[in-house]
């Protein structure tokens, strides 16, 4: 029907750390600074791929190991939702739940390592971590169960692409935009952004995730830092699929109405983080059961 | 239009949680404001083939009170009692959110046991309106400031509106001018009442009211 | 016509009195009205002919006109007490018992107009034969009786204020939407569907939607049951009832939940003709058997005598929700328990009223030699007493004996041990508390300063006559029924579907 999914993988594997240089655009544009340049991921990525890591005496294999694993993790949970009108590369039932526990193993790996380093500081942020995760994770399983309920379909590409057809019933006007609205929180916890969490942020107190790979240097960092940006992209491109379920004529098209709307939830994640404050510590569970329970009113709607 | 209809309950439902998770006084008296004028919306819509005056009337005045009038009055009654929000509740903010999900079960649970005999109804009606309910009571229970129990009662007055206003509405209109007395009676009351409490205490929790 | 006349000439009364802001005109219109009220309701009684066709809005049925009698009666009695109550504590500053501040009383006025206005709402009650306008009355009832409680202007009895008026009208929303759920009930029978009058209700009653009915019934339950003080719900109660003054809480005690208990029993009776009986029986039995259990339980031991009263109304409105919850001749026994049930306890919160006044203390143990100190009211105290644990001489004693009969009549015989044994505890709690404060010698070596520091002290004749009343009128129902209460009790047993 169009081009093979190999493409848009390899696109996404290719401009995932793009989006960070967006928002940081985004960001500057509202302070009114120039920012750095929109591809200032990949010098810094490239850059900490030519240098050596060192590591700790006291820290384990696990430390080393998980940076591959949110890279691998990354990759395939790229191949699991399509970007823009694509088919996915890998697409079965109940991928819904590999795609929550792909970033659950990676979450899992990179508290170990937190840990393993022995550092008062990581686990603080691991602590919280799990604490603000557990929290998020509900809410991103029970809104997609609930479009998969509206949908009948139970792995990511299918629900995407039944939305597309507009199986979707009468109710389906309440579940989408309230699934949205909680998928979007989601995102922004699990990306550690304003208002959870801020990337920026060099106060250990403060910290989250950044906190969490402190200890990490050279090509683990860069890892680090590229498996972020997939599961950015892979979060950016579920949300624009359904806010834009629409197919074009032609193949061109669609590809640039799929690069419109990742940009625009991008744009929209930079905007969010440049007119909001950060929340409290206290406050966040707040906000993520809210995203619970906006995913749990979707999926009571869809119910019925 | 059923979608539409959909959605305004949807919103009801919505605006329920955000009461249970706010604590400042003044977005709590927002937001019930707000919650009538939903109200106001499901009861018109939930009629639309069959529009009489008398239900558009009972809507303007459902409206101007709940929307504006009662607001009002709170709103004089919190700035005179110097109380910004509800900052130590009995229940804390995220299990209220918690503890509302499980009411939202509950509400569905319930109505899966009464069938509705009006038909141009949403399915989500009956839930939502005593989903409303149980939030009201809900409120009533977790918080201390004596404010906020009232925009529980508020809450919960607004359910039981919602349902008559669409369920019980062929019936004649003293049930539902007792609605609109009821909660305009009871708050002037309930306002004469902080007033005092306030007076006396320098603050507005009831909890503490006992020495 | 003469219905109107009763529920009008107290509410113009009690709106005189507001305007007026008089005290001395306000007091004296007190006992004026309620003696009008009390020839009226005598004049109902000479033309009472039980409706074939109850009318649709008010009326009197025999229910109505017990109900309605009680009130009158009771408001009576009280107002004749309230009339010197009122003259002595007047707007004179007084210190408070407890923590020794002091406060200011309501003016006369208001709190005249708001008992007229009181006195009112629940003629209403009485009268309506209608759902939707018992609930409006029985909210009527809430709203005028609100500024009773909050007499004694300090923060305690602030507190007992809010407690009072947030859970009732939380109680009477919820019988709001019990009413609407019976209004669904009736949905799409005929042409308009069901109206809320008990005409209508009872015409169509046998097509009416049982789940939603069902529902509606819990719900009116739990509300109204709210304002009559059934166990889970009366937790206003106890504060209420202390921190109101004396006869303010005889009234609530006395009047109102009897009131309370007329507009469930409507809806029960709406039950039993749509063939439900059973399932709002039961609950009757449930909430009455939980009342009296919580009542034994917070009796004993309860220092605060005028909460000890609060919780022994408990007790006795569980046992007239078991009567009516067993049936048959326990319905009978109910409603004879309803009346007796008035008048002693209203006979016993205004002894209380006079003994708080003499000592200044609610906690029985300050409270010694009333025998001595005030020899009419110990006297008093000790017949309320007697008659409230349901010791023989008294109408008490006849009417718990007969649901005691009704239950043991129905097979439950589980039910009636639970029944005298809960009973039999009270007995004890209420004797142990009671009879010390009578009889303990003034001087003995428990007694605190407060109570050696009083002297045998007057008792103005409003303060004992009408309680004199009272305790005669409940010793004569233990000897003899007059036949037009016996045939009334016997009319409300049958449109229950008792007998």
């Amino acid at each position: 029907m169009n081009h093979p999914p190999y493409i848009h993988v390899a696109v996404s594997l290719a401009a995932a750390p793009f989006l960070f240089g967006v928002i940081n655009k985004v960001k500057a544009g509202f302070a009114g600074r120039k920012g750095p340049p929109l591809f200032q991921m990949y010098y810094d990525i490239v850059k900490l791929m030519r240098k050596g890591a060192v590591y700790s005496r006291t820290t384990t294999e696990m430390f080393r190991l998980s940076p591959l694993v949110s890279v691998a993790v990354g990759i395939l949970a790229v191949m699991t939702v399509p970007l823009g009108q694509t088919e996915s590369l890998i697409s079965f039932h109940g991928d819904i739940f590999l795609l929550a526990y792909l970033f659950g193993m990676a979450r899992f790996t990179t508290v170990l390592a937190a840990m393993d380093t022995g550092s008062a500081f990581e686990g603080m942020g691991a602590s919280r971590e799990v604490q603000f995760s557990m929290l998020a994770e509900p809410a991103f399983l029970v809104g997609l169960a609930a479009l998969s309920l509206l949908t009948g379909e139970s792995s990511v590409a299918g629900i995407l692409s039944a939305l597309r057809n507009g199986t979707g019933t009468a109710t389906g006007h309440v579940v989408i935009p309230i699934c949205v609205a909680s998928l979007f929180i989601v995102l922004l916890a699990e990306n550690s952004r304003i208002p959870v969490d801020d990337p920026n942020t060099h106060l250990e107190l403060t910290m989250i995730h950044e906190v969490m790979v402190l200890d990490h240097g050279g090509m683990d960092l860069g890892f680090i830092h590229y498996g972020s940006a997939l599961k950015l992209w892979v979060f950016a491109s579920i949300i624009a699929r359904i806010l834009v379920p629409v197919k074009m004529s032609s193949p061109m098209l669609d590809a640039a109405l799929a690069t419109a709307s990742l940009l625009a939830v991008t744009v929209a994640v930079g905007v969010v983080e440049s007119t909001m404050a950060r929340l409290r510590m206290l406050r966040v569970p707040q906000l993520l059961t809210g995203a619970t329970i906006l995913s749990l009113v979707a999926l009571i709607i869809a119910m019925r | 239009m059923n979608e539409w209809l959909d959605l305004a309950v949807a919103l009801l439902i919505l605006s329920n949680f955000m009461l249970v998770n706010t604590s400042r006084l003044m977005s709590c008296i927002r937001i019930v404001a707000i919650q009538a004028v939903i109200l106001s919306v499901i009861a018109l819509l939930s009629h639309l083939h069959a529009l009489d005056v008398r239900l558009v009337v009972l809507v303007i005045i459902t409206v101007a009170l709940k929307a504006l009038v009662l607001p009002q009055v709170l709103k004089r009654v919190t700035v005179g009692t110097g109380v910004e929000r509800e900052l130590s509740p009995f229940v804390g903010y995220s299990l209220s959110l918690m503890a509302g999900g499980g009411l939202l079960a509950l509400s569905f649970l319930m109505s899966h046991f009464l069938t509705v005999p009006e038909p141009g109804l949403s399915r989500f009606f009956l839930p939502a309106s005593l989903f409303t309910i149980f939030t009201g009571l809900f409120i009533i229970i977790a918080r201390k400031k004596a404010v906020t129990q009232v925009m529980g009662y508020m809450a919960m007055e607004n359910g039981i509106y919602a349902f008559g206003v669409s369920l019980a509405i062929h019936e004649p209109f003293i049930v539902e001018i007792s609605v609109l007395l009821d909660v305009f009676v009871a708050v002037l009351i309930m306002g004469v009442a902080i007033f005092h409490i306030s007076h006396e205490f320098d603050h507005i929790d009831t909890d503490q009211l006992s020495v | 016509m003469l219905l109107w006349s009763l529920i009008v000439i107290p509410a113009l009364a009690g709106l005189f009195c507001l305007l007026s802001r008089s005290g001395s005109l306000s007091r004296f219109m007190l006992p004026l009205v309620s003696a009008l009220h009390f020839i009226l309701v005598v004049c109902c009684w000479m033309t009472y002919t039980c409706p074939s066709v109850p009318p649709e809005w008010i009326g009197l049925d025999d229910a109505g006109l017990l109900f309605l009698s009680v009130t009158s009666v009771t408001f009576l009695l009280t107002s004749f007490y309230a009339f010197g109550y009122i003259r002595r504590e007047g707007r004179a500053q007084t210190m408070d018992m407890e923590e020794g501040f002091f406060f200011k009383n309501s003016p006369d006025a208001v709190f005249v107009g708001c008992l007229l206005f009181f006195l009112s709402t629940m003629t209403l009650v009485t009268v309506s034969l209608h759902l939707g306008l018992v609930w409006v009355a029985v909210e009527a009832t809430t709203l005028s009786s609100t500024p009773l409680i909050y007499y004694h202007r300090h923060h305690r009895s602030l507190e007992a204020t809010w407690k009072y008026l947030l859970i009732c009208s939380v109680g009477i929303a919820l019988a709001m939407l019990g009413n609407f759920f019976v209004v669904v009930a009736g949905t799409g029978i005929g042409e308009h569907g069901v109206h809320l009058s008990l005409l209508s209700l009872s015409e169509h009653a046998d097509k009416l939607n049982p789940a939603w009915l069902k529902a509606a019934f819990v719900l009116c339950l739990v509300g109204y049951g709210t304002k009559i003080g059934f166990s889970p719900l009366h937790t206003w109660m106890p504060a209420t009832y202390s921190e109101a003054p004396s006869m303010v809480a005889a009234l609530l005690s006395g009047a109102l939940k009897a009131c309370a208990f007329l507009a469930l029993l409507r809806i029960h009776q709406v039950m039993t003709l749509a063939g439900l009986g059973a399932t709002s029986r039961s609950l009757f039995m449930v909430l009455g058997v939980v009342s009296l259990f919580t009542a034994a339980v917070f009796i004993v031991r309860q220092t605060d005598f005028k909460k000890m009263l609060a919780f022994s109304s408990v007790e006795h409105m569980g046992i007239l929700a078991l009567g009516v919850g067993v049936g048959g001749t326990g319905i009978f026994g109910s409603m004879f328990h309803m009346v007796n049930h008035s008048l002693t306890k209203t006979l016993l919160f205004l002894a209380a009223g006079n003994i708080v006044h003499s000592y200044r203390s609610r906690t029985d143990l300050d409270i010694r030699g009333l025998i001595y100190s005030l020899p009419k009211t110990a006297v008093l105290w000790i017949i309320g007493a007697l008659a409230i644990v349901g010791v023989p001489p008294f109408g008490t004693f006849l009417s718990e004996l007969t649901i005691l009969k009704s239950m043991v009549h129905a097979g439950r015989f589980g039910l009636a041990a639970v029944y005298l044994f809960l009973l039999g505890v009270i007995f004890a709690a209420i004797s142990a508390s009671v009879f010390p404060m009578v009889f303990s010698k003034r001087t003995g070596d428990s007694c605190s300063a407060a109570a050696s520091a009083v002297t045998p002290s007057e008792e103005p004749l409003w303060s004992v006559l009408p309680l004199w009343v009272m305790a005669a009128a409940v010793l004569v129902l233990g000897f003899y029924m007059p036949p037009f209460l016996s045939d009334i009790f016997h009319g409300i047993a049958v449109s229950l579907g008792g007998l």
